[in-house]
């Protein structure tokens, strides 16, 4: 009899995050061609992890788009440029591109506050075209609850993420969908579904222990790879997220 | 027992192997001398003559006091990195430091251990130590086993990269729990000013 391993007999491609930390509780990083959804309150370092997994690929040469839902996009290039490890040549020589999805909506005459089926299959094929077009290796839409905000019903929503997912894989593309909650909800999305169709959820989150409000990130699920369940806590510095474990040391702690 | 001078303390911690984890001693009968010595001794005698960075992590005293007793000592600051754990929950109006972070609260350990690791990562040197100002006053805001946690992943993280640890300690203020704590993470103890105790009569 074969004895047992805790590592996969088959070796996936990986997309490195190029976290350092986050690479090592991934066994290495995101399998490639997954859609990972990063789901979080305001303020735990959502668009940051999403931004740096971007800037981090296009140093590895590996082409990036960036699709902003609700903030323009030169806003977010801004604070961008506060981080060290961000060098602005990567969007000058189209490594990294940025599109605001309003603007994407207006072109593909998608004015309505509500998305029909078409409009879905529409939106998805343009979002497929720009990433292949571009030849994308990394895409992040931030966020992927501003576009559910404008469809009605649950399945359509799960249909957008099937088709959305399944065209960014065929190409290879590896997709970060960033989640909008609120700081006390239980769950990892607005509407639930999301993360029963993405291949990953890393949740963020705010720990409230003695009264200190620390940063963590814990990774729920990842298809394709072991992964760590533990709690990390988690600092956005101008070199970038670091992690280390959160300390439990034998007490309670109670969620912000 | 005999003090040491600077210069016998900085030849115990080249006498190590990279990546020892040190406690550092200090008697409280003259301790601002025997503080002085101990800056003189890690930061002068031994980092500085090993080109080595500093990190000095400050919980007793906020790290403007390190800094200037380092330029009355003379110690060029320009390789020493502060991560400030105090300063911020004595309210007091702050005069910040380029070269310091600064950690909100003593209790935030993680924080204090992913600043050690953003200024590792800042500094390019081979050699990089790492000096924590002290294991007492850490003791003040945390509770034992979270305290314990935390020098535990802390000293074997640094260790496995090569990275000496010197933590300091208040001798006479150092608990059985701390001692306990000390000799698990440490491989090594050196004393300075410390008078050994006299033998309890029954």
């Amino acid at each position: 009899m074969a004895a047992a391993s805790v590592s996969s007999a088959v070796q996936v491609e990986r997309c490195k995050t190029g976290i350092e930390g986050l690479d090592n509780i991934l066994d290495g990083g995101i399998p490639r061609g997954n859609t990972v959804l990063i789901s979080g309150s305001c303020g735990t370092g959502k668009t940051t992890l999403s931004l740096e997994f971007l800037v981090r690929g296009a140093e590895a040469r590996e082409r990036g788009l960036f699709l902003s839902v609700t903030e323009a996009s030169h806003k977010i290039q801004q604070n961008l440029a506060t981080f060290d490890f961000f060098d602005k040549r990567i969007v000058d020589d189209g490594t990294l591109t940025f599109i605001d999805v309003p603007v994407l909506y207006e072109k593909l005459g998608l004015s309505k506050q509500e998305m029909t089926t078409e409009d879905i299959d529409l939106f998805v094929g343009a979002v497929a075209k720009l990433a292949s077009e571009l030849k994308v290796q990394r895409l992040v839409m931030d966020s992927i609850t501003s576009v559910c905000y404008r469809i009605r019903h649950e399945e359509e929503i799960r249909d957008l993420i099937l088709k959305l997912g399944k065209s960014l894989s065929d190409i290879s593309c590896t997709t970060i969908l960033v989640s909008e909650i609120g700081p006390q909800e239980n769950r990892y999305s607005l509407y639930g579904v999301e993360e029963a169709i993405a291949d990953g959820v890393i949740l963020l989150g705010n720990v409230q222990r003695r009264g200190d409000l620390l940063r963590t990130l814990k990774i729920i699920k990842m298809r394709g790879t072991t992964h760590s369940r533990a709690q990390y806590v988690l600092d956005l510095t101008p070199l970038g997220i670091l992690l280390a474990p959160y300390l439990k040391g034998g007490r309670g702690w109670e969620v912000a | 027992m005999a003090n040491l001078s600077a210069g016998e303390i900085a030849e115990r911690l080249r006498a190590l192997s990279e990546g020892s984890g040190v406690a550092m001693k200090l008697g409280g009968a003259d301790y601002a001398g025997n503080y002085l010595q101990f800056l003189a001794a890690v930061l002068r005698d031994f980092a500085l003559e090993a080109q080595a960075y500093t990190i000095y992590v400050s919980v007793t005293n906020p790290c403007v006091l390190v800094n200037s007793l380092l330029s009355s000592l003379e110690i060029p600051a320009d390789r020493v990195f502060f991560v400030d754990v105090i300063s911020q929950t004595m309210m007091s109006s702050l005069t910040k430091l380029p070269n310091a972070s600064y950690v909100e609260s003593p209790t935030m350990l993680e924080n204090v251990m992913l600043r050690v690791e953003y200024f590792l990562r800042k500094s390019s040197a081979p050699r990089r130590i790492v000096v924590l100002d002290s294991v007492n006053s850490l003791a003040i805001h945390n509770d034992p086993a979270i305290l314990s946690e935390f020098f535990h992943i802390m000293v074997n993280n640094l260790k496995s990269r090569g990275i000496t640890t010197i933590i300091l300690a208040v001798a006479e203020e150092t608990n059985p729990e701390l001692e306990n704590l000390l000799s698990f993470v440490c491989d090594d103890t050196i004393q300075l000013g410390v008078t050994p105790s006299e033998p309890k009569t029954p």
